[in-house]
């Protein structure tokens, strides 16, 4: 029960906090249109359905990008990281909350995106949704414990690319899979990628900031 | 692996390597459908799986490290991860060789051991990037250990992820049913393999050998100061 409330309070706190500031999600949004605009006009006319669809994926996990690497900046420049680590609660009610609240942007986010995409290039199904939510799940587990790591580097946003591209590829394959073909399978593998990487992110964050 | 002395590890994998050379050039039979290109397979695949059973043996360190905290595990696990980017580039290359000869092309995006393989190099490319921008202690272990460990999880899970999407024109030697080779081919095979697997506990002793050399210098160092 002490762990919901923390967790709920943390995501809170940080939902509130974009609600006064407007930081990342104005410019994850401005971003999105502006990738898909980009890739517009960088692929011929006429092109495949499934191409496209390759675009959208691009364009989502490169937004996803640009949210994760605002999500740590509050807590490292006021140092409010090493207050949190020192409150009586299991540390990965902080990996959780910020995942939530990396998740609630990268939905909005998609809120614009996928209805973008299918005035430009081609309509969205229901599996590319499906998709597009259970890859926002796997995008922000892993992608909130690589930011983690990158924040305490010292070159924080050329390191998040690099350490979450790798990590990000299997979901690019379920995703444009899903979008387009046999959805079944790709759906599925989806799933079993967001158990197996949230539940190694949930244990493993306590690490990630500790300091012994 | 510790207790061996380094001379005999480096005389048994000299030994080894000498072996192994002599029967793939002078015992293994010529492929009848790749002729002799096909004696880079003894290369290629021993140091594909060395590569692997590198960054297995530095995934077990990382666990250890987060699990019983023993002292130097976290340089053992980047050591293996080190030898194993090392034996991973002669593996991209080795192949990319043998593909321009036995496929016609230096790279095939078709072949899903093809991009598992650079999507992995690249994963442990970013190890080192990572641990090169945080500075030194106990939270750079911790970080490193838990990106090895994700390493690990990543393999499997790429490689259904590919398998889910692409054929396959990798030649198939290793079936349930047992390998798709000759007796000959299969002892040179082994014997290369091993010679592999040798050659990496040397280079990883040595490394380790240095780098705690190198970690006593600057303790002296610190002390004097």
């Amino acid at each position: 029960m002490r762990y919901a409330s923390a967790v709920v309070a943390l995501a809170r706190k940080d939902l509130l906090l974009e609600l006064r500031a407007k930081e990342t999600v104005p410019a994850m949004l401005l971003f999105v249109l502006a990738a898909l605009t980009v890739f517009h006009f960088a692929v011929p006319t006429g092109t495949s359905q499934t191409a496209a669809l390759g675009l959208l994926w691009v364009a989502i996990i490169f937004t996803a990008l640009l949210g994760l690497t605002r999500a740590f900046v509050p807590e490292r420049e006021q140092g409010l990281l090493d207050a949190l680590l020192l409150a009586p609660c299991d540390r990965s009610a902080i990996w959780l909350a910020k995942a939530f609240s990396v998740f609630a942007f990268l939905v909005i986010a998609e809120l614009l995106a996928l209805p973008a995409f299918s005035l430009f290039f081609a309509g969205v199904g229901w599996a590319t949704v499906a998709a597009a939510l259970l890859a926002d799940i796997g995008i922000s587990a892993v992608g909130t414990l690589v930011g983690a790591m990158a924040v305490a580097g010292r070159a924080r946003e050329l390191l998040l690319p690099l350490l979450f591209l790798p990590l990000a590829i299997p979901i690019v394959v379920g995703g444009v899979g899903a979008s387009s073909g046999t959805h079944g399978h790709y759906l599925a593998f989806l799933v079993l990628y967001d158990a197996v990487f949230c539940l190694l992110s949930w244990a493993a964050f306590e690490y990630v900031v500790s300091e012994t | 692996m510790s207790r061996i002395p380094l001379a005999g590890l480096v005389g048994a994998t000299a030994a080894l390597f000498a072996l192994a050379i002599s029967l793939i050039f002078f015992y293994a039979p010529n492929d009848p459908n790749q002729g002799l290109s096909q004696r880079i397979f003894y290369f290629h695949v021993p140091i594909a799986l060395t590569a692997y059973t590198c960054f297995g043996w530095g995934a077990w360190k990382a666990l250890l490290h987060l699990w019983r905290r023993p002292e130097g595990a976290d340089l053992e696990s980047y050591v293996a991860i080190h030898q194993g980017v090392i034996f991973g580039s002669l593996t991209l290359l080795t192949g990319s060789i043998w593909a321009r000869i036995s496929w016609g092309v230096w790279w095939v995006w078709g072949d899903d051991e093809l991009v598992l393989f650079l999507v992995l190099f690249l994963f442990y490319c970013a190890y080192f990037m990572l641990r090169y921008s945080v500075e030194d202690g106990p939270a750079r272990a911790n970080m490193c250990a838990v990106y090895a460990l994700f390493g690990v999880v990543l393999i499997p899970i790429s490689f259904f992820a590919i398998r889910l999407s692409r054929s396959i024109i990798h030649p198939e030697v290793f079936k349930l049913s047992g390998p798709q080779m000759a007796g000959s081919q299969f002892l040179t095979f082994c014997v290369a393999l091993v010679a592999m697997l040798f050659l990496f506990a040397t280079l990883y002793q040595t490394e380790l050998a240095g780098k705690r050399l190198d970690l006593k210098l600057r303790e002296l160092r610190e002390l004097l100061a």
